[in-house]
């Protein structure tokens, strides 16, 4: 038995921006949200928008394993090698939030694989409005909800809604079909969110991930300076 | 010796991956051999005699103060499936992570500088019972209870079995638990004198080749 008091190395915790060689890690961004509301179409069209400038790399956490990841393989968003998937357990948020082990392993394996990385998206299996990303994995998080989910989600709230440090209303060009007023899903989520941002967008439109991929170039812009 | 460091490590929340991992129940409940309480209850009591077990004994073993990379090969050599090793070293990495950031110790950082990619989950496990100023019973009490508790947990999830039923699948194992303890203790305080052959070396080989198949399987809930 011996407790070891004299111990001053550092601790290698999650959260620290260097590696252990000293180097500046790869800023992280987590995507959440329900099931469906566009995470992996968001990851894909971020991954298309910004590859050609960083050195990117995608962890997917799906509730089965792999549907997502095998999405990004067959889309050819990035080459296989830059793209992991961890296993949940059945409980994809205790995977992001309660127990972030087997994430944390998946982005430092492919920092030393094929790294150095710019920048790791973690995309969540997706459950429900209350998932959120650990600090100790993710520097900063999107939470993605779509118009079909119904436009009362801003206003109930929630720590995705609340908390995340962008939020996205995905699917806008279905809006007329479900009839979700944009306009109040806007001012609901203002009303919970203060002065965090907030981007409509559809995927299926010009301008497509354009507002989230100028959110994120500003993350890494901070991050690196 | 202190007792509420017990508690910190041996506590289901404890964040060292082990969530992910279904100790073989998955695969097991596909092949209809768990189907409720009392199949369950047979499953993990076979897992106790063998893996829980030997996983006791390693760990036991480390915290006494055997040679890590000599327990490692004598786990190697307890485990016949590949993919079985695969999700120990992984599990040794997770908690590896988990134990440096609560109980920093030189002896820690010196076995994740021999195993950067992991080292048998029970050796890491004896190693942070060490740097929590722990014993060999408490660590093999750690290991014992981690090879039932584990799928007992995964099943709730797996069959929704209710979550009393299962629950109390443990608790009628925990006098059997108390005497794998004992005779893992004895083996692994033998190790510094003896060397690992005292070590059991029993194993499960359903479970062994259920890891393979459920490794192969293109959709599953749990990594092992
Ligand atoms: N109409 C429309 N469909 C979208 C949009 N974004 C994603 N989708 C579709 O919504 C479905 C679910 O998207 P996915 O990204 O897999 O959702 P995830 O479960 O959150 O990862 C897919 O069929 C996507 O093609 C969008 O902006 N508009
Ligand atoms: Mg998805």
């Amino acid at each position: 038995m011996h407790l070891d008091h004299a111990h001053s190395a550092p601790s290698a915790v999650s959260a620290d921006a260097q590696r252990p060689d000293g180097t500046r890690r790869a800023l992280r961004i987590g995507l959440g949200g329900p099931v469906g509301s566009g995470k992996t179409a968001t990851v894909a069209a971020l991954c298309r928008a910004l590859r050609d400038q960083f050195s990117l790399a995608v962890v997917t956490n799906d509730i089965y394993t792999r549907e997502d990841a095998e999405f990004l393989l067959r889309e050819a968003v990035l080459p296989p090698e830059r793209i992991a998937a961890v296993e949940t357990g059945a409980c994809p948020h205790t995977a992001i939030r309660d127990d972030i082990s087997a994430n944390l392993e998946a982005v430092e394996d492919l920092e030393d694989e094929v790294g150095p990385l710019d920048l790791v998206l973690v995309e969540s299996g997706g459950d429900n409005l209350t998932a959120t990303f650990s600090k100790g994995l993710v520097d900063a998080q999107i939470f993605v909800i779509d118009v079909a989910g119904g436009d009362d989600i801003p206003r109930k709230g929630g720590p995705g809604v609340t908390t995340a440090d962008l939020l996205v209303v995905n699917k806008t060009d279905l809006a007329p079909y479900v009839g979700s007023d944009l306009a109040r899903m806007a001012a609901d989520a203002k009303a919970q969110r203060a002065e965090l941002p907030v981007v409509f967008q559809s995927l299926r439109s010009e301008a497509g991930v354009a507002d989230v991929s100028a959110w994120v170039r500003a993350r890494l812009a901070a991050w690196t300076a | 010796m202190s007792r509420a460091a017990l508690l910190v490590l041996a506590d289901g929340r404890f964040p060292a991956g082990g969530h992910a991992h279904s100790g073989g129940a998955e695969e097991a409940v596909k092949a209809g051999r768990i189907t409720g309480a009392a199949s369950l209850e047979a499953f993990c009591r076979g897992r106790l005699h063998t893996v829980g077990l030997v996983g006791a004994a390693l760990a036991a073993a480390a915290a006494a103060g055997a040679d890590p990379v000599e327990l490692d090969a004598a786990a190697d050599a307890r485990t016949p499936s590949p993919a079985l090793r695969g999700a120990a070293r992984r599990l040794g990495r997770q908690l590896m992570r988990a134990a440096r950031a609560a109980w920093p110790s030189d002896e820690l950082d010196a076995l994740a500088g021999e195993f950067p990619k992991g080292a048998h989950q029970p050796v890491v496990l004896g190693v942070t019972a060490r740097a929590a100023g722990l014993g060999a019973q408490d660590a093999a009490y750690c290991a014992a209870y981690e090879s039932v508790s584990g799928p007992a947990t995964a099943v709730v999830r797996l069959l929704s079995l209710d979550p009393f039923e299962a629950t109390g699948v443990l608790a009628r194992l925990a006098p059997e638990l108390d005497l794998m303890v004992d005779r893992a203790v004895a083996a692994g305080r033998a190790v510094p004198g003896e060397g690992v052959d005292v070590l059991p070396a029993a194993s499960g080989p359903l479970l062994e080749i259920g890891a393979e198949a459920h490794a192969g399987w293109p959709v599953r809930l749990f990594a092992s």
